[in-house]
């Protein structure tokens, strides 16, 4: 496929890291933010291919794992109504929630639908004008577009059978809590693509800026990835801490200002939960006032659910980037996909999970041998 | 869950007051919303996440960066080669 297959080229792919090689002088750790990059990095193997003093840790872009245990118990309480046909994205539906997970609470009798786009959502409330359809709206950046213009488009229709449970997370406030954290080692980041894509990078300078980190905007594929390696460990060497972006076939520092001005339009910033990690001050989206006639949390009263979480595992630590997956010692063992204790195991983009699909093996050779 | 993937649009169409476009992933095609991309034309390439297309992809910024990229191991094999 054309943007896709050349960036995944094996000859280059070894260029970029001979050059990183004959950049790099001493140890640095990068983050990078995205789940999605965490999934390539692992998949290919883009972290062997590094020098030893270059390691990167896992960052917390993976919103289905951040989702908070008590979205999902609100997910799970609105699903069972009667009433409701509840709409989700794939990846959501093996989330476990305090108890039990969506796949469990289909058993049980709840209507719920997977669908590839939230406006497939709105056919669905048209088609079924008896019932209450309810979009369970997760997601960074990158989604924020898709949901804001289905309940735009709802609002515009008269459509009043659709309803947006939002559960929408931002990056930069993240950055800021791993960068002020007392135990934070991250001394870079490769930023996030995709989420760049709508919002454009702008609002990373004060963060590169007040906390003298580089941030290298930074696609998905391997070559990608290990430009953005190349860029920021020539950042560090020199001693330059500045917002570039490696990503340039996509991306420009405005963003997409059509997408930016209908989330401003429909949702606000508000303080979010993060599973794993807690609450974060004006670290997500909520409808506008305008819109509150599609609150599913609003409409369906759900708003006084309160779950805490499990401290038994170490998910927090892994989505700041100060332990690694294999560090755990529930990893692979009370702690599966099939079973997730915490957040980076539930999705497959999560550090865990990923670590899971592609090292498992290998972690496992290596705790016998010690 | 932030994939997004580049298709190729083939031709446009309306859809209760939305702009719409058929897009081709590698010869799978899809419906995809345009309200945010709303100058790319057929045989452009967008860059699509859950049925959206978020950015029109750059050909002269994709050619340049991998080109740059291409070239990385030629002058590496070059000074590799003066210094033997």
């Amino acid at each position: 496929m054309k943007y896709v297959d050349e960036y995944r080229d094996q000859e280059v792919a070894q260029k970029i890291a001979g050059e990183i090689r004959k950049t790099v002088t001493r140890p640095w750790v990068l983050m990078e933010v995205c789940g999605g990059q965490t999934h390539s990095i692992v998949k290919y193997g883009i972290d062997h291919l590094l020098p030893e003093e270059v390691e990167l840790v896992h960052g917390p872009g993976c919103p289905v794992c951040v989702t908070s245990l008590e979205m999902i118990d609100k997910a799970h309480r609105i699903a069972l109504r009667p009433d409701v046909i509840f709409c989700s994205f794939g990846d959501m539906l093996r989330v476990p929630g305090s108890e039990v997970d969506l796949l469990i609470v289909k058993s049980r009798g709840a209507d719920i639908r997977v669908v590839y786009s939230p406006l497939d959502c709105l056919k669905i409330a048209k088609a079924n004008p008896d019932k209450k359809v309810v979009f369970f709206g997760i997601g960074f950046e990158t989604t924020a577009p898709a949901n804001a213009m289905a309940v735009w488009q709802a609002k515009q229709e008269g459509i009043r059978n659709f309803y947006l449970l939002v559960s929408h997370v931002l990056v930069p406030p993240v950055m800021s809590a791993i960068l002020q954290s007392p135990v934070n080692r991250v001394q870079a980041f490769l930023g996030p693509g995709h989420v760049c894509a709508v919002m454009g990078y702008r609002e990373y300078e004060p963060i590169s800026a007040r906390y003298k980190v580089p941030i290298v905007i930074t696609g998905f594929e391997p070559i990608d990835l290990l430009e953005g390696v190349l860029k920021t460990v020539q950042q560090l060497e020199a001693g330059r801490f500045d917002v570039e972006n490696q990503y340039s076939r996509v991306i420009t520092r405005e963003g997409n200002i059509a997408a930016q001005k209908l989330i401003n339009m429909v949702f606000e910033v508000c303080d979010r939960k993060w599973r794993g990690v807690g609450s974060i001050p004006k670290s997500g989206y909520k409808l506008q006032y305008d819109f509150r006639d599609h609150d599913a949390e609003r409409v369906f009263e759900v708003e006084e659910i309160d779950t805490q979480e499990s401290s038994l595992c170490i998910s927090g630590l892994v989505l700041k980037g100060v332990k690694k997956p294999h560090e755990c010692t529930a990893f692979g063992k009370e702690c599966t996909p099939e079973h997730p204790l915490g957040a980076t195991m539930v999705s497959s983009e999560g550090a865990c999970a990923a670590y899971y699909a592609y090292r498992r093996h290998g972690i496992a050779a290596r705790q016998s041998r010690s | 869950m932030c994939l997004a993937i580049p298709g190729k649009v083939i031709d446009f169409s309306e859809v209760d007051g939305m702009k719409m476009a058929r897009v081709s992933f590698g010869g799978m095609v899809k419906q995809v919303c345009m309200e945010y991309t709303p100058h790319a034309v057929a045989g452009d390439y967008v860059l699509v996440h859950v049925g959206f297309a978020l950015s029109t992809m750059n050909a002269d910024e994709a050619e340049r960066t991998y080109r740059l990229l291409e070239e990385l191991g030629q002058l590496t094999e070059l000074e590799d080669g003066s210094a033997a």
